[in-house]
């Protein structure tokens, strides 16, 4: 019997899957891919929520990919960049950080809240903030619950 | 004789700019009517619906099509036409992205009938009423077409062959278009975009550009800007580098920041995001060093924060034709 049969036989009915939101993580190479990748090798465990596409600067998440998720269905967006003054490619960081301003304001005012787009800092030594800003990320869309754009 | 092929244009949601745009050919309309039998504008000829409904499909070689959909009958003649057009155009901003009309779709249907039929100073409606499909009379049942919720493009209710963006398309590059089709000349693939060029207005401007660093944003009230400097260098809200040239810019060169009537450039879905990714790569980040994150963040909204409307600036044409498309359902 598979496990959805069983599920389906639970004299519980009233039991409700919790929702998991469907988070996409931007994560600069440089910095903080390699911190995701802290959390992993200390083997913290941290939500399994985000699913991560690692870009080489976060000045190169084009405001359209944001959108773009958003659109196909994610529940929420993080993008993680190095430090201020720690980018590789000087300031893209503080690039994606003006962008990311700009981006939230246009997505309140279409509905979506800032919240589920965060940007934040993570450096390569960091993988406990990582675990604490993912974390917290998760904590956020599942209170603020699905987002669904399809009419 | 041979029977000259049909032109047909139609208006849907629109203001009937696009009308002037192709009057605005002037002696040029002769050859236009030379070349064609203008046979359908609702705007300038009393052919009805009824008689576009008898003519055999494919019947019409082009219709020009300008105005969203914002209604049910919008949606109906769009289909018609699709239906009885060998070339289905759209033409203007309104029926390639949405335009003006589309910033509607930032509110809700309840919310714009609230503002337009109850809360509107200049209206007198004690008993409250709001347009209804079907409303009962003692004479019988009135019905009107549906209101939409949300603005849709002329392609995103039906399949169009090409697109000549604009609010209006410049009448040279209405003709360009004509011109082609006239010739017989080899148009390029179903679903491009005609009348236009494919990289941005700042291409077409002449205004001197250099290093861009904006300190801060201006409103165009607030400055008389030096006639010859880029006026996005100014710290004017110049939509230009987000927008597709084919214009002649006439706007920037007259003073004015571009709004970007024309839609996003080639390849871009989403204008207002490509405006974001643009202006973040030019304002001007100052002396990061030994600001902590959180200094950084307040001065980015600081700079921010003198622009009250970004959604409807930077979507100004195109919110419908937009990858999120306006305000989310909930």
């Amino acid at each position: 019997m598979s496990a959805t049969c069983l599920l389906n036989n639970t004299p519980d009915a009233d039991i409700v899957a919790e929702f998991e939101p469907r988070i996409i993580g931007f994560l600069c190479n440089w910095c903080s891919y390699a911190g995701a990748d802290k959390a992993g090798s200390s083997q913290t465990p941290y939500p399994p929520n985000v699913s991560i596409i690692k870009v080489m600067c976060t000045g190169r998440i084009d405001p359209q990919f944001v959108m773009k998720a958003f659109n196909e269905g994610a529940d929420g967006v993080i993008v993680l960049a190095c430090h201020p003054g720690d980018c590789h490619y000087k300031e893209g960081n503080l690039r994606a950080a003006q962008r990311h301003a700009m981006l939230i304001r246009v997505l309140e005012q279409m509905g979506i809240e800032g919240k589920r787009c965060r940007f934040d800092y993570v450096s390569a030594g960091e993988g406990e903030k990582y675990v604490q800003v993912i974390t917290e990320m998760v904590a956020t869309v599942k209170q603020l619950g699905k987002l669904s754009l399809i009419d | 004789m041979p029977e000259k092929p049909k032109l047909a244009i139609y208006w849907a949601a629109s203001c009937g700019g696009c009308e002037i745009a192709v009057v605005n050919l002037h002696e040029k309309i002769l050859d236009v009517d030379a070349a064609f039998e203008f046979m359908f504008c609702p705007c300038l000829l009393d052919t009805k619906k009824k008689d576009i409904e008898a003519l055999p499909d494919k019947s019409i070689a082009i219709t020009l099509f300008n105005g969203a959909i914002r209604t049910a009958e919008n949606e109906e003649m769009a289909r018609l036409l699709r239906k009885k057009s060998q070339l289905l155009i759209a033409l203007g901003s309104c029926a390639c992205e949405g335009c003006i009309l589309g910033l509607a779709n930032l509110h809700s249907k309840q919310e714009i009938f609230k503002a337009v039929y109850l809360d509107n100073p200049t209206i007198d409606n004690p008993a409250g009423t709001i347009p209804s499909p079907a409303s009962e009379v003692p004479e019988g049942t009135l019905t009107i077409p549906a209101f939409y919720d949300k603005v849709k493009t002329l392609g995103q209710v039906t399949a169009v062959d090409y697109f000549i963006p604009g609010c209006p398309p410049e009448s040279h590059q209405i003709w360009n278009v004509v011109e082609a089709v006239v010739s017989g000349a080899q148009l390029p693939p179903a679903g491009s975009v005609l009348g236009a060029g494919c990289l941005s207005v700042c291409d077409e401007c002449e205004r001197v550009k250099e290093d861009k660093k904006i300190a801060r944003f201006y409103r165009n009230f607030e400055i008389t800007p030096e006639p010859r400097k880029c006026l996005l260098e100014q710290g004017l809200l110049c939509m230009g580098i987000a927008t597709r040239d084919g214009c002649g810019a006439p706007c920037p060169q007259a003073n004015m920041p571009c709004t970007g009537c024309y839609g996003p450039p080639e390849g871009i879905t989403d204008q207002g995001a490509r405006m974001i990714a643009a202006l973040g790569s030019i304002l001007d980040i100052g002396d990061c060093k030994g600001k902590s994150e959180e200094e950084i963040a307040a001065r980015v909204e600081a700079l921010l924060d003198s622009v009250p409307d970004y959604a409807g600036t930077f979507y100004k044409y195109s919110l419908p034709g937009s990858i999120i498309g306006g305000r989310v359902k909930r």
